[in-house]
């Protein structure tokens, strides 16, 4: 059996919960396993059908009141008991910064190990082989499993959706009890970050502006960009965010965020191999830049050479016009 | 307070990494070793603490004998010890195996602390599990990907960052706390502290006398390739007149890319 834990946020399971619970089911096929998923929290019965429409055949329902809010140890033996009953041979969280925090701790309860941040899974002679970049993506590796469940996490983004069907699985809701003093660590409040904007990791397309873009009032014409693309988020790269133009939550690159959207568009960044390590796995790559030797352009697959100033008005125009038609 | 920082000794951003196909590893010759960049804010972030509160910051590393490099560079940042835990297997990029050398020296040797500070992950492994590992095999409450921090008494409070916002956790210590890029600005060393850890005697421990047996620390994870990224071919550059530029892109995004 292979289990996918379902990451609940704001009422609804995560897309990229969606896209580790289809990326099961192709291997769950392929190996003739069984593909489960599993809800934890308060109230969250209600959210299994969007794991049946994924194409989970039964989905594990773990509630208790303790759960509502996220805790890292009070999720982790909600789960080590359900783990134990069921037994699934593969695991899979999203590498979400839930399935991130998450699912090492579970791996350790369990005593096994587990490849984070996945970009491929493959069946190799009936298990499980994974592939992870390394070094930033400057290297990639693949691995085997010697302890089981196989544990992984996999990237956002990355793996395509199953087309969504109307099927009615199983919902198997399980009694949790935890002790209140298993629940360690607890989230109180979740505090959004300026206006809720779309965070970059969860972005079709991410609009980045570096030290090119030359000031803080500058990000506006990006904004105006991201106000025109679908699905779009503000990116940016250290020298801008250490300029405190922009906050660091929106920094791409070895110390901040990876991406993967489908459009990456780089204004005024030079493409610094730190710079690159948190992008270069985007689906498709723009650059804006003057200087036609900045690295940037090696990664890109489509590069204007010029002043980004002059290029970004017209630019959102013809997008405007595209978009409309 | 007694604080414990875990730092890693790892390849600098800027590196050229190559690979020795025929070991499946990363060649090590001619890579510049740094301290992990997250694992300046921990070692910052404890400095600051012991400022506050007083205590005593004492810096851990699991590796081979260069480690120890790193690790006077923590005492010239200002940490009061340091322990170099002898490991010289080669990367494993296996978290399991590290969290269970660092959980036993906890359990065994290094007992008593308030705090235990993390890098939120390892430049190189990137895996982000060592912190979350060993809060796990200790029963500790953990907080990863720190931006904020506070201690009050015995309990604490912090700020994690998640996808377009901030979580504020609560917990009681002692705790496993990871640090993100934000949580401070990590000081520089100064002339007192190089020269104070010019004298420093780091103490080196084995796995043996940490009570570490072999086969306990099999690693679960077989690499079965490495390889190098795939080379890109290289885009369409054009330098044209701004309006013209700005058309045709939007023309290749619509056409070729189908992204819009
Ligand atoms: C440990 C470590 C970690 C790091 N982590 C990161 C990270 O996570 N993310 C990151 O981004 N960097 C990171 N860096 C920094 C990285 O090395 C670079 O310094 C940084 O990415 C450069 O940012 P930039 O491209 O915006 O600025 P620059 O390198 O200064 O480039 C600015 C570019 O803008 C162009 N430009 C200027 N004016 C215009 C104009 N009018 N029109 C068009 N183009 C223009 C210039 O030609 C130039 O190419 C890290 C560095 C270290 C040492
Ligand atoms: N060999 C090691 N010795 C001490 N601490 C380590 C070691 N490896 C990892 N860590 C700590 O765990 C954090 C996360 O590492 P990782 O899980 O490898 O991404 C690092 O930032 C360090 O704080």
């Amino acid at each position: 059996m292979i289990l996918v834990y379902m990451e609940c946020r704001d009422g609804k399971i995560k897309k990229s919960s969606l896209e580790a619970l289809s990326e099961a089911r192709r291997r769950g096929d392929e190996m003739g396993m069984e593909t489960t998923a599993v809800l934890v929290g308060h109230g969250v019965n209600a959210l299994a059908p969007d794991a049946f429409r994924y194409r989970a055949s039964k989905v594990f329902v773990l509630e208790n009141a303790l759960l509502s809010h996220y805790s890292p140890s009070g999720y982790t033996k909600a789960l080590v008991s359900l783990i134990e009953e069921i037994r699934p041979e593969i695991i899979f969280f999203a590498a979400t910064s839930m399935g991130r925090d998450l699912s090492p701790r579970l791996a350790a309860e369990l005593g096994v190990s587990l490849a984070a941040d996945c970009i491929q899974t493959v069946t190799k002679d009936g298990k499980l082989e994974v592939r992870r970049p390394l070094f930033a993506g400057k290297a990639f590796a693949s691995f085997t499993f010697k302890t089981s469940p196989q544990m992984a996490s996999l990237r956002p983004n990355v793996f395509p959706l199953a087309e969504p069907v109307e099927d009615q699985g199983e919902t198997i809701k399980k009694e949790v009890v935890i002790p209140e003093d298993q629940v360690k660590d607890r989230v109180v409040e979740i505090l959004k970050a300026e206006g809720a904007e779309l965070d970059v990791t969860e972005a079709d397309i991410v609009v980045t502006g570096g030290r090119g873009m030359k000031g803080q009032e500058n990000f506006d014409l990006l904004r105006e960009l991201t106000s025109v693309l679908p699905n779009s988020a503000l990116g940016a790269s250290r020298s801008a965010v250490d300029a405190e133009w922009i906050d660091h939550q929106h920094q791409v690159g070895q110390t901040g965020k990876t991406v993967s959207p489908s459009l990456y568009m780089a204004f005024g960044v030079s493409g610094a191999i730190q710079h690159l390590a948190g992008m270069s796995s985007s689906k498709f790559i723009i650059a804006v830049n003057k200087d036609p030797d900045a690295p940037i352009f090696k990664v890109a697959d489509f590069g204007i050479v010029g002043d980004l100033f002059q290029v970004i008005p017209p630019l959102k125009e013809e997008l405007k016009k595209i978009l409309s038609e | 307070m007694n604080l414990f920082v875990f730092v890693k000794r790892v390849p600098d951003t800027e590196s050229k990494i190559k690979i020795n196909h025929e070991t499946n590893s990363i060649i090590q010759e001619g890579l510049n070793f740094v301290l992990s960049p997250y694992d300046e804010y921990a070692v910052e972030e404890a400095l600051q603490i012991r400022e506050a509160k007083g205590g005593q910051v004492t810096v851990f590393s699991a590796g081979p004998d260069e480690t120890k490099a790193i690790l006077k560079k923590c005492i010239a940042m200002g940490a009061d010890e340091a322990v170099l835990i002898k490991d010289d297997v080669s990367e494993t990029y296996d978290a399991l195996r590290t969290a269970r050398i660092i959980s036993q020296a906890l359990k065994t040797k290094y007992t008593e602390f308030d705090l235990l500070l993390f890098g939120k992950q390892s430049v190189g492994a990137d895996s982000a599990q060592v912190p979350s590992m060993v809060a796990a095999m200790l029963d500790l409450p953990q907080v990863n990907v720190v931006t904020k921090l506070e201690i009050e008494g015995n309990s604490g409070t912090a700020l994690r960052e998640i996808e377009g916002a901030r979580e504020k956790v609560t917990f009681m210590l002692p705790a496993v706390i990871s640090a993100q890029k934000g949580l401070n600005e990590p000081r520089y060393e100064t002339l007192k502290g190089i020269m104070a850890a010019k004298r420093k005697e780091i103490p080196v421990v084995t796995l043996e006398e940490l009570g570490i047996h072999p086969e306990e620390l099999a690693v679960g994870l077989k690499l079965t390739k490495m390889e190098s990224p795939p080379v890109k071919e290289s885009g369409k550059i054009i330098e044209d007149e701004p309006g013209e530029a700005a058309k045709k892109l939007a023309e290749f995004l619509r056409q070729d890319a189908k992204v819009i």
